[in-house]
């Protein structure tokens, strides 16, 4: 089995055009959604209906504008002009305060905003909600500490709790961890494997006493080295390029980490036993595992805006309860207690992959 | 594990394609058997069938007291197989590819030097090159070594030798004797005629089924009807010209001449049968010899005698 | 024969790879409508010496022309007066066979209607009218060869490359291969062929052997035999190739 995992190894780094993709793309990657393509905004134009024009309105707008998120474009009088100013192109968010507004919001408590978005640009539109939303809600803390009054709200739904700074990259990285596990693993050992029926070679591997499963460990070794360094490129970059640290325990995440890749795997083989070429195995991982891991996962669309039916999708895609656990041990910095749940789910799917991986396993040619 | 093999009553089918009909063979322990047929054949599927990759659709396969298929384990330990796609690893080098193959075996290169010297000190030369970057006979001869490294009882051999030169080729058949006199047992298969006469006993094969199966001196002389080469000044029409004669079986281009078989009796008759046909076309040095069949004319008539029997079932 | 118009001019052809010297001066002509046997061992320098005659790689030193054109300098004009096949490369085995006639008609620039013609034409030569439109992978390897070698003749090429066209092919259907070959070397065109059958080195007007790079051997058949004084040719080639 040494002698097959070091064969394996040979394989890779003979083939060196490769081997710069394995490891230039978590850079790439990296650096390109952390810089390129962040979603973080700035001076986005905003405009105010504020039927109340009180002190609490007035403290929220200034708050808003001095975030440096947004500038403010103009202040608007009446409710149809705001069509108006969606049509000038420029304004991106209107903020409506219902009157009355300081006085609901502290003697009752409540009160409410309505964020009108021009959504030709969804995306957008959806960061510009959340950073209005967060600069609320930071605001209504404030409020209450100001006052000691007792808890106000005012009717915004957060969605980037915990993600205070609201640094898009922080967000990102979890999913790129996930997709390049993934991928190096799932792809890279299907791939391999394929290639060894395309050329021949499995049929003189079959016929020599060879165990399966000394055939799988060799074939998956490799990679799980080369995924876990893939893992620990990320988490360097991640740390001294965009600052971002691990909350939680890098030992915990590590863990985790492994035993995804060990699924990841696992759905490798258990591609390679389905098909008959290099192509189709390629395809295949990239179709099957690849689109719904970017898709589906809540890596780029958040799950909670899907369909239903997309949303009952997601619950059998390995990635999103891995993306879960990143998450909340390198954003929230919680233990295991609070994901053991999500770990069991791709435990158990481990399991299941290895299993059928191993059942599946032809020992003959047809 | 004695290396008899028994084959009984196999056949193979891929959905609705046939690729074995019903096929019975017997070799003996220590024979260097041929397998001997065109692409198509069935030879593969044999051999895989008795490598146990394949499971046959009908009929079993012993080697010595090893069943096929239920004891693959055993009889996959025991066999050397180079399939007849190049199995080695083309990025590795010659060394690598040895060494991965007898680790596989839980041997190692040092061990088995002796079974495999002959062979691999003419690649020895080259043992820091890339497999992909040698020579076909070269390749072939390092494919036969990979498959020899765990000193196997039995070695099974698909198409060693095509697309390779004739040089080379007669080379890896020296190599194959010597490995017999070890007391191998060997199975090979090889679209080339030619090869047969090197094997103690060959099975001739076409469309899934065995045409004969002897010494190929006995398939030789039992060759029917008179075998004729002819040769004249015009070689390229000639052919067509031979296909006009009466009493003629069969007329084939060999070599440098052509042969035809004839159906009546009398050798001298059917000479000057032929001699007058020709001189009537205006040919000039015109040849006719009596001449002894070879294998290839053996498949030939057989071949011919197949797709009579076909056509009269039809 | 010296009247004969040449189609293949090679004159002191050198080809080179870093230190290695994979085609050493060859020299030889061949002649229109002749069946040229390339022969040589395997790693001779075969497959290098084909690939500069198709204009597909170009020499180190030295000259070579084929169907009046400069190999070195006019690769694209060579191109389009010689046909090629192989035993490896062929045809495409997932279209049918009268979208493989279409295929390679179309890269010689043919007319539609003149592939339809000649694709019907050869299709009826071989009596496999009814295969038109069977996918090429469900066809016998030699039927499927004698099909390759009608495509490579469909533009009427001046020369026909021809890489072990026989390879693994039934004997039957073998000498109905080189039935082929003769007729198209009767009606003009040149045939330059590699193969390991011996046997088949007979059937050729001219054969050269090739060694290590260097032309060892040019002459018919006959009077290679009576040079070396041995009986096939067979024998001739393991006398020089060894």
């Amino acid at each position: 089995m040494k002698a097959f995992i070091k064969k394996e190894f040979l394989h890779i780094f003979r083939d060196y055009r490769s081997m710069v993709i394995l490891f230039g793309m978590p850079l790439v990657m990296v650096l390109l959604f952390g810089f390129a393509i962040t979603n973080d905004i700035t001076n986005a134009r905003i405009a105010v209906l504020d039927n109340s024009k009180d002190v609490v309105t007035r403290q929220i707008i200034q708050k808003l504008v001095s975030s440096g998120y947004f500038i403010l474009e103009n202040n608007i009088t009446n409710q149809n002009e705001i069509e108006n100013v969606f049509t000038r192109g420029k304004v991106k968010e209107v903020i409506v305060f219902e009157s009355d507004f300081a006085n609901k919001l502290i003697t009752g408590g409540n009160a409410n905003i309505q964020l009108i978005l021009d959504a030709s640009d969804p995306n957008t539109a959806n960061i510009v909600t959340s950073y209005t939303s967060g600069i609320i809600a930071s605001y209504s803390m404030e409020l209450m500490k100001q006052r000691s009054i007792a808890p106000v709200n005012i009717n915004i739904e957060s969605r980037m709790y915990y993600n205070p700074e609201l640094k898009s990259v922080y967000m990102f990285v979890p999913g790129i961890i996930t997709v390049l596990l993934m991928l190096v693993s799932a792809m890279m050992t299907s791939i391999s494997i394929t290639r060894e029926k395309e050329m021949g070679t499995m049929e003189a591997l079959l016929v020599s006493p060879l165990k399966p499963f000394q055939i799988i460990i060799g074939k998956v070794m490799p990679y799980m080295v080369l995924s876990f360094i893939n893992l620990v490129v990320i988490l360097i970059l991640a740390r001294f390029v965009f600052m971002m640290p691990v909350a939680g325990s890098l030992t915990l995440l590590l863990a985790e980490s492994l035993l995804f890749i060990l699924m990841s795997l696992a759905l490798g083989i258990l591609i390679s036993t389905i098909s008959r070429t290099q192509q189709q195995a390629m395809l295949l991982s990239m179709f099957a595992l690849m689109l719904p891991t970017i898709l589906l996962s809540g890596f780029i669309f958040p799950i909670e805006n899907m369909p239903a039916i997309l949303q009952y999708l997601s619950h059998i895609m390995p990635s999103k309860w891995f993306i879960i656990i990143v998450k909340n041990i390198m954003l929230k910095g919680t233990g295991i207690l609070y994901f053991w749940k999500e770990t069991l789910i791709i435990i158990v799917m481990t399991m299941f992959f290895i299993v059928m991986s191993i059942k599946k396993f032809k020992i003959r040619l047809d | 594990m004695s290396a008899d093999i028994n084959i009984t009553n196999v056949s193979k089918s891929y959905n609705e394609v046939v690729a074995l009909k019903n096929i019975n063979l017997t070799i003996d322990n220590g024979e260097l058997f041929g397998l001997i047929g065109p692409d198509g054949a069935g030879k593969t599927t044999l051999f895989r069938i008795l490598t146990s990759l394949v499971l046959p659709t009908d009929g079993e396969v012993h080697i010595g007291e090893l069943d096929v298929v239920k004891d693959y384990k055993k009889v996959r330990r025991n066999t050397g197989y180079m399939p007849g796609r190049f199995s080695l690893y083309s990025d590795l080098t010659v060394e690598e590819n040895l060494n991965f193959y007898a680790s596989i075996f839980n041997t190692s290169l040092k061990e088995n030097y002796d079974l495999i010297k002959d062979i691999y000190i003419q690649i020895e030369p080259y043992k820091k090159r890339r497999a992909g970057d040698l020579s076909g006979g070269m390749k072939q001869k390092l494919a036969l070594s990979c498959a020899l490294i765990h000193s196997p009882q039995l070695i099974i051999l698909d198409e060693p030798t095509t697309g390779v030169d004739a040089v080379s080729r007669m080379e890896f058949w020296e190599l194959l004797k010597k490995m017999q006199k070890r007391g191998m047992t060997i199975l090979v298969s090889t679209p080339y005629m030619d090869e047969a006469a090197l094997c103690d006993r060959v099975a001739l094969m076409q469309n899934g089924k065995l045409l004969a199966v002897d010494k190929p001196q006995n398939i030789v002389n039992s060759y029917k009807g008179s075998l004729f080469a002819v040769s004249a000044n015009n070689m390229h029409s000639l052919l067509s010209d031979l296909e006009k004669l009466d009493n003629t079986k069969q007329v084939f281009r060999f070599g440098e001449t052509i042969h035809i078989t004839s159906n009546i009796e009398s050798d001298n008759q059917y000479i000057e049968e032929v001699n007058k046909h020709l001189v009537s076309c205006g040919y000039n040095n015109i040849s006719i010899k009596k001449t002894n069949p070879v294998i290839e004319d053996c498949f030939l008539a057989l071949m011919d005698i197949e797709t009579e029997d076909k056509d009269k079932a039809e | 024969m010296n009247e004969r118009e040449k189609i293949i001019e090679v004159k002191e052809l050198v080809k080179k790879f870093g230190n290695f010297t994979a085609n050493n001066k060859l020299t030889f002509d061949v002649f229109k409508g002749e069946i040229f046997g390339f022969l040589g061992a395997n790693g001779a320098g075969k497959t290098t010496a084909i690939k500069i005659l198709c204009g597909l790689s170009a020499p180190t030193s030295g000259f070579a022309k084929v169907a009046g054109w400069d190999v070195g300098k006019y690769p694209n004009k060579v191109k389009s007066n010689i046909g090629y096949m192989s035993q490896k490369f062929s045809l495409y085995n997932d279209m049918t066979v009268k979208e493989n006639f279409r295929f390679y008609g179309g890269i010689y620039g043919l007319p539609g209607k003149e592939i339809s013609n000649k694709t019907s034409y050869y299709l009826e030569k071989l009596k496999m009218e009814h295969t038109q439109n069977v996918v090429l992978n469900e066809i016998p390897l030699g039927w499927k060869q004698k099909l390759a070698f009608s495509v490579a003749n469909i533009h009427d090429p001046k020369v026909v490359f021809l890489d072990e066209p026989t390879g693994g092919v039934d004997p039957v259907t073998r000498r109905q291969f080189w039935e082929m070959i003769y007729e198209t070397a009767d009606k003009g065109t040149t045939v330059f062929v590699t193969t390991h059958y011996m046997d088949e080195a007979e059937y050729c007007e001219r054969v050269s052997i090739m060694s290590e790079g260097i032309i060892e051997a040019l002459d018919t058949p006959a009077k290679l035999k009576e040079h070396y004084g041995v009986d096939t040719m067979n024998d001739v080639f393991i006398k020089i190739a060894r």
